[in-house]
C-alpha cells in the first residue's frame, strides 16, 4: 500500500544521505542510459545502412558478364551471351516471379547524354525501364505519373525525372509536366518527377536520372538486339535466392551455357547482402543489451549494498514497526518499494537523458547532409518498456536480500539495541 | 484479561543456559492497573516481552482476552500487537522522520486504515495527550516528556485494552514522570488496563497492585490503595 505518507517517508529517506542516494542511483542511471544510447545509434546506423539498399530489400540484379569458358552443347568457348526480348518473356513466366523489369541505359551502362530542353541543357543519364521498375528501384513519384503499362507497350516518349535534371532544365516555380525534353536528337515529354529512397550518392545519380519507357529507348536508339540487365523481386513468401537460381537455370538453358560456367551471368542479390547487414546489427544490438545490462547489474548491486546498510542502520525503526503490528511482508514491501523508487527514479533518468542526447545526435546527423551511414537515431517505445521492466525486475531482485534480513529482525533485540 | 499459566522461559544453549522465566502464574482485569518491579536480571523484561507478545514461552499457557496466543505465528502475533495491545518504551522509539501526527498513526497504517481517517484519529489522541499545538513537530523537536506523550498516543491510537509500558519514566525527570504519571492514571482512567515495568518504588506506589519478581518468579503480589501524588 502507497499513500502519499509513504511517498513523503521515501522521500525524506532519500533525502537524509543525498550524496549517498544519488552516487548509488548514478550506476543505474548509467545503465539505463548507456543502453538507450547504443541501442538508439545502432538503430540509427541500421537505418543509414539499410537506406542504402534503396527501394527493395530483396532484388536480384542479372547481367550477362563474361564470354563463355566451357563447351557445351555443341557450342565452343568465348561465346557472348546477350539477353534478349525471348528471355525476358521466359522469365516473366516464371510462377515465383514479382516486380520485374528489363533496363538498357542509353550510351551504355552509367553514361550520360546532353539533355536540351528550350535554352537550358545539362548532362544527364537516361535509363529504360519497366513500370515495375519504379517500385524496384525505389523511384517514388512526386509530381505527375510514373511509367505504366500502355507508356511501355505503345512505346510512348515520355520521361519521369529525377529532382536535379529538374532544377536545372526548368526555372524555378516553372511546370515541368506536359514539356519536352530532347534526349540524343528525340523530343521526350515529361510525365513526372520522381524522387528516389536511396541515400548519399546513389540519391545524387539517382536525382540526375532520366526514366523512360525501355521498349521507347530499345527502338529509338537502336538497341533491340539485346537488353542491358534484367531487375526482379520474388512474390511476396518466396525466397530471391532461389528465384535467382531458377532464373540464372533458364537463362544458362535457353543460351546453351554449362551449368559451371559461373562467369557467365553476373548477379547481384541485394537479399544476401541485406541479411548480412541484418545480421551484422542483430550482433551489435546483442552487443549492446550485453554490454548495458551489465552495467544495469553492477548498479543493481549497488542498490542492493545501500539497501543492506540502510536496513543495518534502521535496524531500531524496524523493531519499532514491528513491535506496532507491522507484518513481515509489510517489513519487507517496505524495503522493496524504496529500492524501487531508488531504481525506477534513477532508471527513468537514465532513459529520459539517453533519449535527449539520441535526440541531439538525431538533429545534428540530419542536418549534416552527406552523412548516409546513420540514419534519425531513436528507440523502440518496445525497448523503453523492456528497460522499464527490466529496472523493475532489477530493483525488486536489488531488495530481496536486505528486505528478508529486515523481515528477519528480532523487535527485541532491536529495541534493547541502544 | 491475561492469564498466565505456569510460564517458564530460557535462553541460550545446553550448558549455558539461562533459566529467566520459573513457573509465572499471573492474571491481569480488565482496567487495572499493574506494576511489575524487580531487580535487574529478575526476568521483569523477559516477561513484559511474552506479554507483548514479541516472544513466545517455552513452557505454560497464555490467555488473552481468553483465547491462547503463546503459539501464534510471527505475523499473527504482529497483528494481535497491532490490535489489542498498546506498547510505551522507556527509549520511546518514534521515527525520527516523521512528525508527531505520522508517529501515532503508524499503528493504523498496518491496519491499513485510509491516509485521511488515520491522521484524523492521530490528531484526536494528540488533544488527548495535550500535544496539539506540536502535532506537526518532528521528535528531534520534542522535550522528552512530550515525546513520551506522543509514544502513549501512539498506544492509544489503536483503542487497544491493554497497554504495556516498559520503564516509562526511566528517562525523564521527576516532574515530567509525575505528568506522564497523571497521563497513566487518566488511560486508566478511560478503562484501560496498564502493564508498568518500573524499578522505581514510588511509581509502583502510583498503581493498584504492585508484583515483585524474584529470580524468575513472583516473589510478592500485593494489591495496594495508589498513592496520590500532587502535581
Amino acid at each position: 500500500m502507497m499513500d502519499l505518507d509513504r511517498w513523503r517517508e521515501i522521500a525524506t529517506l532519500l533525502q537524509q544521505h543525498k550524496l549517498r542516494t544519488l552516487l548509488t542511483a548514478f550506476g543505474v542511471f548509467w545503465g539505463i542510459f548507456m543502453l538507450v544510447v547504443l541501442l538508439g545509434m545502432g538503430r540509427s546506423l541500421e537505418r543509414g545502412v539499410i537506406a542504402t539498399f534503396g527501394g527493395h530489400k530483396n532484388t536480384v540484379f542479372v547481367w550477362s558478364a563474361g564470354p563463355t569458358q566451357i563447351p557445351y552443347r555443341g557450342m565452343g568457348k568465348y561465346r557472348r551471351i546477350r539477353l534478349t526480348e525471348g528471355d525476358r518473356d521466359a522469365l516473366l513466366a516464371i510462377p515465383e516471379m514479382g516486380l520485374f523489369t528489363s533496363v538498357n541505359e542509353l550510351g551504355g551502362w552509367q553514361a550520360s547524354q546532353y539533355i536540351i530542353r528550350g535554352q537550358n541543357s545539362g548532362t544527364f543519364s537516361t535509363r529504360g525501364m519497366e513500370p515495375d521498375g519504379m517500385p524496384i528501384g525505389g523511384f517514388i513519384v512526386q509530381e505527375g505519373r510514373g511509367l505504366n503499362a500502355l507508356d511501355y507497350s505503345e512505346r510512348r516518349k515520355v520521361a519521369v525525372i529525377g529532382h536535379a535534371v529538374q532544377d536545372i532544365l526548368f526555372e524555378k516555380g516553372e511546370q515541368p509536366i506536359g514539356q519536352y525534353l530532347k534526349i540524343a536528337g528525340v523530343n521526350f515529354r515529361v510525365i513526372g518527377v520522381f524522387k528516389s529512397l536511396s541515400t548519399g550518392e546513389n540519391a545524387r545519380e539517382d536525382a540526375e536520372r532520366i526514366l523512360i519507357p525501355n521498349s521507347s529507348l530499345r527502338h529509338t536508339y537502336n538497341q533491340t538486339a539485346w537488353i542491358g540487365h534484367f531487375q526482379f523481386t520474388p512474390q511476396p513468401g518466396h525466397d530471391a535466392t532461389t528465384l535467382e537460381n531458377k532464373v540464372l537455370n533458364l537463362l544458362r538453358e535457353r543460351h546453351r551455357v554449362h551449368p559451371d560456367d559461373t562467369g557467365v551471368f553476373g548477379v547481384y542479390n541485394a537479399q544476401v547482402n541485406f541479411h548480412r547487414v541484418q545480421g551484422l546489427f542483430s550482433a551489435i544490438r546483442v552487443f549492446s543489451w550485453v554490454v548495458a545490462i551489465g552495467t544495469i547489474i553492477a548498479g543493481v548491486v549497488g542498490v542492493g549494498n545501500i539497501m543492506l546498510i540502510v536496513v543495518k542502520e534502521r535496524t531500531r525503526e524496524i523493531g519499532v514497526r514491528k513491535a506496532l503490528g507491522a507484518s513481515s511482508r509489510q517489513i519487507i514491501g517496505t524495503v522493496v518499494q524504496e529500492s524501487l523508487v531508488l531504481t525506477i527514479l534513477a532508471g527513468y533518468s537514465g532513459l529520459v537523458a539517453g533519449v535527449f542526447v539520441l535526440e541531439f545526435i538525431s538533429s545534428f546527423v540530419t542536418s549534416m547532409s552527406g552523412t548516409d551511414m546513420f540514419g534519425k537515431a531513436d528507440i523502440d517505445f518496445g525497448v523503453a518498456v523492456m528497460a522499464l521492466a527490466a529496472l523493475i525486475i532489477s530493483g525488486t531482485l536489488a531488495a530481496l536480500l536486505p528486505a528478508s534480513k529486515a523481515a528477519r529482525v528480532d523487535p527485541i533485540v532491536a529495541l534493547q539495541d541502544e | 484479561m491475561i492469564t498466565l499459566k505456569g510460564i517458564h522461559k530460557s535462553y541460550g544453549e545446553r550448558d549455558r543456559r539461562l533459566h529467566v522465566l520459573k513457573g509465572i502464574d499471573l492474571s491481569v482485569a480488565p482496567g487495572e492497573m499493574v506494576a511489575i518491579m524487580g531487580s535487574s536480571g529478575s526476568g521483569k523484561s523477559t516477561l513484559l516481552n511474552l506479554l507483548g507478545l514479541l516472544d513466545h514461552a517455552d513452557e505454560g499457557e497464555y490467555l488473552l482476552d481468553g483465547k491462547e496466543v503463546g503459539r501464534l505465528t510471527e505475523n499473527q502475533a504482529a497483528a494481535m500487537r497491532n490490535r489489542k495491545l498498546g506498547f510505551v518504551f522507556q527509549a520511546f522509539n518514534l521515527l525520527p522522520f516523521k512528525n508527531a501526527v505520522e508517529n501515532v498513526a503508524l499503528p493504523l497504517y498496518y491496519q491499513k486504515v485510509g491516509r485521511r481517517e488515520r491522521n484524523k484519529r492521530a490528531e484526536h489522541f494528540l488533544e488527548l495527550v495535550g500535544l496539539s499545538e506540536r502535532r506537526l513537530h518532528k521528535p528531534n523537536e520534542l522535550s522528552g516528556g512530550q515525546k513520551q506523550r506522543v509514544a502513549i498516543a501512539r498506544a492509544l491510537v489503536t483503542d487497544p485494552a491493554i497497554l504495556l509500558a516498559d520503564e516509562p519514566t526511566g528517562a525523564l525527570d521527576s516532574q515530567t514522570t509525575d505528568d506522564i504519571m497523571d497521563l497513566f492514571k487518566q488511560v486508566h482512567g478511560m478503562g484501560k488496563a496498564l502493564v508498568i515495568v518500573t524499578h522505581e518504588a514510588d511509581i509502583a506506589a502510583q498503581t493498584e497492585r504492585t508484583i515483585t519478581l524474584k529470580d524468575g518468579r513472583i516473589a510478592t503480589d500485593t494489591a495496594h490503595e495508589p498513592a496520590h501524588v500532587s502535581a
